[in-house]
């Protein structure tokens, strides 16, 4: 069971803003996806080493050869809100 | 205050930029201060579907470093994604390393100072840059930003120390040592007001002989060594007063204002973090193989506690020559090349190089000799001219301003500005002579025990001849005259 | 002609384009005109390019030579809007192309259109996309499966010869199943990722969805390899063959008492056209044999830490920064800016997803959810390789159940997640997997087209046995018969 305090908690980590219905839903349906994600701990896993790569591969590495950057007429493009030459954003802190 | 009953600990978490020619997963050219934007890719902006590649030389100066601090280099490392939310971090996640770090269990130790484990040295990235543009009408809203993304990716090393320094001197002392080390190793350009090396402090006190741990603040923005130890002393003064008035000290992050000396709590945040660090599924892991580590070894230059090292045993240099020589590595090497150069006079040449030569150098502000006009032949020929007194040390003095700000060879300015020593003992005899006669007090007093009066009469002749005599051939001759 | 042409499959047309019987434009402009007049039906494109000509972006005479491709919208490409099934990119146009659309241009195939998806490819039906359901061809009121739901309607409605997709649980080989074609999702690796908009990057890979095994294999063939843009990316050690076997003597086939026809959740008309598959598999001179997979059943519970935990990261570059959707005039606070900017891009499922993968990273769960899902996933793996000790393939349903109807499952996540319960172990050993049309089934409850629904078989081998998977696949579609064109618009 996750509370409506954590649910605010990790939406607040996860930078989400939820409508408080979504809170009451999202405690209820996270709670029901945890219990069955929660049949793991029965498992006896001590010893398992855990797995983040399935492949066996190690060592990839680029050489340190420079390739052209884009214009930044082009980065800003895509942006929501830029200057003539940078990204805009509301100053943190404030 | 009574510092005497605390003792400060201090341990340093060290930024340095790697100069690599690319940044550390994607192959945009590193950043100089190049119009904003200009340096980015998708990978770097961190665009949908991009991915991040390793830069190998970045691994390689990783690998340096950790051996130039006698680390022990992780068989197998890897990198993890360190989360948060900020405008300079364009994935929403750092790629840093976590509970594997590249290299740990390391030290470095100044002469004479504490040793210095060092717990951790792990690879990572740069964040961006957050102009503030203040309230500016121009902008809407109050208090906007603009991100810059050309810094973000730039190669980093992360060097953590455990906390074995005493003092915000050692402190200084250590950072300014390991700068040296990293300058010299050529992983990096150290360069602290631009950023390049940034160092941050852990200090706690504690009363003096116990092994207590007390609550650490973390010390912020101390871009040169000089506020460092400023900032370190403030703080530690700072904490002792706290400790004193029966309360405590809170842990938080602190901003050290070089202009006024103040130090000031960074708003702790609205939330705790909580990085949520987990492997990096997009990179593989890095094992360094022995060709890896040899390459490494091999690409180390002597190191600074070597070099000091052999200044004193080789050529006998004094403590603080020696060190001066070693803690500013571009003269070191300069002085090396002179010696070379001039077959030996070591000892000479370490003295005119941290006389003189420091002297211009600071007055210019130059940190590398060689961006003077000055070659390190150069420097030799003069002092060799010096030691085998065909040229007066106050000539040299003025070849040498000659030879650092315009350049040439120090025989042809001697030639030029007629600064050759006077040869011809007649000449120089009369000139003593005409000195004598217009100082009839100074020969009184001179005949009547007071044989320091001569120095000015040597003087006299060093004015008449443009420093051209030898100050040692003058007062003998004066002794002559005056048959003393 | 165009009727006919429709009905080839991809190397048949490569044949006759080669061979002068068919023009490279017309085979182009019959799709696009398909597309034009059927999509409003299904709903499986969100773009479709200009024209009726083969457009520039593909090779004039590569071995695909002018056989359109579909492209799930998950792949970035170079000024066509991509937006990966979410409001948040709502009119994002990519800097750059995918490794394996540029890769698949370079051999010839021109791209003819996005098709739709489940938001950030996160669910199984295709119901989570931004821009609208698709529907089954084989039954409109049904889900086409997910989230390569748009590839596969296109695919076997006829708008389009063939289709990219990925795979991340399921995603390519459940679509392929519910709407009766070929689905594959290699191992991972074998296809370059840079390119594809993450969802969880240590289990996403691309995969062809076709109407047969050997345009699998022929896509296949031109999509492996090393990337360096993608340092996960090894190719396959061998290069792919075109499956010709139409016997399986001498192969062991390994059904998983835990995902054979006898398991929970399974249809009873899926499980018997699953157990006749066995019989056919027999038939060919194959042998069926018992394998064990003990920790399969908890493949789901592991899959939806993993996948949530690395789609929390990979999504968190959706910040009304750089690119996509903002929130607000840019007056509010920084924070404002970020939780608004996500709540109002991303759809619920992920959302839910990105909770969950944040909970289960954050202080204090991590080794109880993340850490043990890890280790979870080590003995998936291990059960994989202990199977492949006594079998050379595994097989299973694709899906428990055949195509679902429209909002059947979307008000219980948990039922959702559960209609991957047989690919999503593959996709945790990062095994390759693909599904073939088995027959038709009536669903449990006996409503749907009287002719029934698909129902996919699903085969898994070894890391890199791609050949042996399709060569095998290949045998049994020979034998089966399905017809793939029964659902053509
Ligand atoms: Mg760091
Ligand atoms: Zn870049």
């Amino acid at each position: 069971m996750i509370s409506r305090d954590q649910v605010l908690h990790v939406a607040r980590l996860a930078r989400l803003r939820l409508a408080d219905d979504e809170i009451e839903r999202m405690s209820r349906e996270l709670s029901t996806v945890l219990d069955h994600i929660e049949k793991i701990s029965e498992l006896d896993l001590d010893g398992v080493p855990p797995t983040s790569h399935v492949i066996e591969v190690e060592n990839v590495m680029r050489t340190d050869e420079p390739r052209p950057s884009l214009p930044p007429e082009r980065v800003l493009e895509s942006a929501p809100d830029a200057t003539p030459t940078g990204f805009r954003v509301p100053s943190p802190g404030q | 205050m009574t510092a005497g009953k605390w003792e400060p600990v201090i341990g340093l978490e060290i930024h340095v930029q790697l100069s690599t020619r690319t940044k550390m997963f994607c192959a945009c050219a590193l950043s100089f201060g190049e119009p904003p934007n200009t340096r980015t890719c998708p990978v770097c902006l961190g665009h949908p579907g991009t991915l991040p590649t390793l830069n190998a030389q970045a691994v390689h100066y990783g690998l340096m470093i950790a051996t130039a601090l006698e680390c022990e280099i992780a068989p197998r490392s890897i990198f993890h994604r360190k989360n948060y939310f900020y405008p300079d971090l364009p994935k929403g996640y750092q790629i840093s390393q976590y509970d594997i770090p590249l290299a740990s269990t390391g030290s470095l130790q100044v002469p004479d100072g504490p040793p210095v484990r060092i717990h951790r040295a792990h690879l990572e990235e740069d964040a961006a840059k957050l102009i503030h543009h203040g309230e500016s009408g121009r902008i809407h809203g109050a208090g906007a930003s603009v991100v810059d993304f050309n810094r973000g990716g730039t190669p980093l090393v992360e060097i953590v120390t455990e906390p074995d320094l005493r003092s915000a001197q050692d402190a200084r002392a250590f950072a300014q040592l390991l700068r040296t080390t990293l300058k010299q190793i050529g992983v990096s350009d150290v360069n602290m007001e631009e950023g390049s090396l940034r160092v941050d402090g852990n200090v706690s006190v504690r009363p003096a002989g116990t092994d207590e741990l007390r609550t650490k603040t973390e010390l912020k923005n101390m871009n040169s060594f000089r506020f460092l130890e400023r900032g370190m002393e403030a703080e530690i003064a700072r904490q002792i007063r706290i400790w004193e008035s029966g309360e405590s000290v809170v842990q938080e992050t602190i901003h050290f204002d070089p202009v006024s000396g103040s130090l000031t709590p960074l708003r702790s945040k609205e939330e705790v973090h909580d990085y949520r660090y987990f492997p990096e599924p997009d990179l593989v892991p890095l094992v360094p193989t022995e060709a890896m580590l040899e390459r490494a070894r091999a690409a180390l230059p002597e190191l600074p506690s070597a070099r000091l090292e052999r200044y004193r045993s080789d050529y006998g240099l004094p403590e603080d020559v020696a060190g001066t020589l070693v803690g500013w590595s571009e003269l070191g090497s300069f002085f090396e090349e002179s010696v070379t150069a001039g077959n030996g006079n070591a000892g000479a040449i370490a003295q005119w190089t941290t006389g003189e030569l420091v002297a211009f150098l600071r007055e210019h502000d130059i940190e590398d000799p060689r961006e003077s006009k000055l070659s390190p032949v150069g420097l030799a020929e003069l002092v060799g001219m010096v030691e085998s007194r065909t040229l007066s040390r106050s000539a040299a003095k003025e070849v040498l301003a000659e030879l650092t700000t315009k350049g040439g060879e120090p025989s042809a300015i001697v030639e030029a500005r007629g600064l050759a020593p006077i040869a011809d003992t007649s000449e120089l005899d009369g000139i003593v002579e005409r000195a004598i006669e217009a100082n009839p007090q100074l020969v009184e007093r001179i005949r009547g025990g007071k044989p320091e009066a001569a120095k000015a009469i040597v003087g006299a002749v060093m004015k008449e001849t443009k420093g051209r005599a030898d100050g040692a051939e003058v007062t003998r001759l004066i002794q002559e005259k005056l048959g003393i | 002609m165009s009727a006919a042409a429709v009905k080839l499959s991809a190397a048949a047309a490569i044949e006759r384009i080669a061979g002068g019987d068919l023009g490279a434009d017309e085979l182009f402009s019959t799709y696009r005109e398909r597309i034009e007049r059927h999509d409003g039906d299904f709903g499986a494109f969100l773009w479709t390019a200009d024209g009726t000509t083969v457009g520039s972006g593909a090779a004039a005479d590569g071995p695909l030579r002018g056989v359109p491709l579909a492209v799930k919208d998950l792949f970035c490409t170079e000024g066509v809007p991509t937006t990966a099934g979410s409001r948040i990119l709502e009119g994002h146009t990519p800097l750059y192309t995918a490794t394996a659309v540029r890769r698949l241009a370079a051999a010839g195939a021109p791209m003819i259109g996005k098709t739709n998806m489940d938001e950030f490819a996160m669910g199984s039906s295709n119901e989570n996309s931004g821009y609208g359901i698709v529907r089954n061809p084989w039954d409109r009121e049904r889900v086409p499966g997910g989230s390569s739901g748009g590839s596969a309607a296109a695919v076997a409605a006829g708008l389009a010869p063939w289709a990219i997709g990925t795979d991340t649980g399921g995603s390519i080989r459940q679509p392929a199943a519910l709407c009766g074609i070929v689905g594959l999702k290699p191992t991972y690796g074998a296809i370059s990722r840079y390119g594809m908009v993450a969802f969880a990057s240590s289990l996403d890979q691309c995969g062809p969805l076709t109407r047969t095994v050997a345009d699998a294999a022929l896509l296949l063939e031109h999509l492996v390899g090393h990337d360096p843009c993608d340092s996960t990316s090894l190719g396959l050690p061998e290069a792919v063959r075109t499956p010709a076997r139409t016997d399986l003597d001498g192969l062991r086939f390994g059904v998983p008492a835990e995902l054979g026809s006898g398991a929970e959740g399974v249809e009873e008309g899926v499980g018997r056209t699953f157990d006749k598959t066995l019989e056919l598999i027999e038939s060919l001179g194959g042998e069926v044999v018992e394998v064990s997979l003990p920790h399969a059943r908890h493949g789901i519970a592991a899959y939806y830490v993993i996948a949530p935990a690395e789609a929390s990261a990979n999504l968190a570059r959706y910040d009304g920064v750089r690119f996509g959707h903002r929130a607000g005039n840019g007056n509010g606070t920084l924070l404002d800016l970020y939780e608004k900017t996500r709540a109002e891009g991303f759809g619920e499922e992920v959302k839910r997803r990105i909770m969950l993968g944040t909970f289960a990273l954050s202080a204090g769960f991590y080794e109880a959810y993340y850490g043990r899902a890890q280790r979870v996933r080590t003995k998936i793996a291990d059960d994989f390789r202990a199977s492949f000790e006594s079998c050379d393939l595994i097989v299973t349903p694709t899906s428990p159940t055949v195509a679902f109807k429209l909002g059947e499952r979307t008000d219980n996540p948990l039922a959702m997640y559960l209609s991957d319960y047989c690919t999503v172990p593959m996709s945790l050993a990062g095994i390759p997997a693909i599904s073939i049309p088995a027959g038709l089934a009536r669903p449990a409850d006996g409503t749907g087209p009287e002719q029934g629904l698909p129902v996919g078989f699903q085969i898994a081998g070894p890391a890199f046995s791609e050949n042996l998977i399709l060569d095998a696949a290949h045998a049994l579609e020979q034998a089966i018969g399905f017809d793939v064109t029964g659902a053509l618009a």
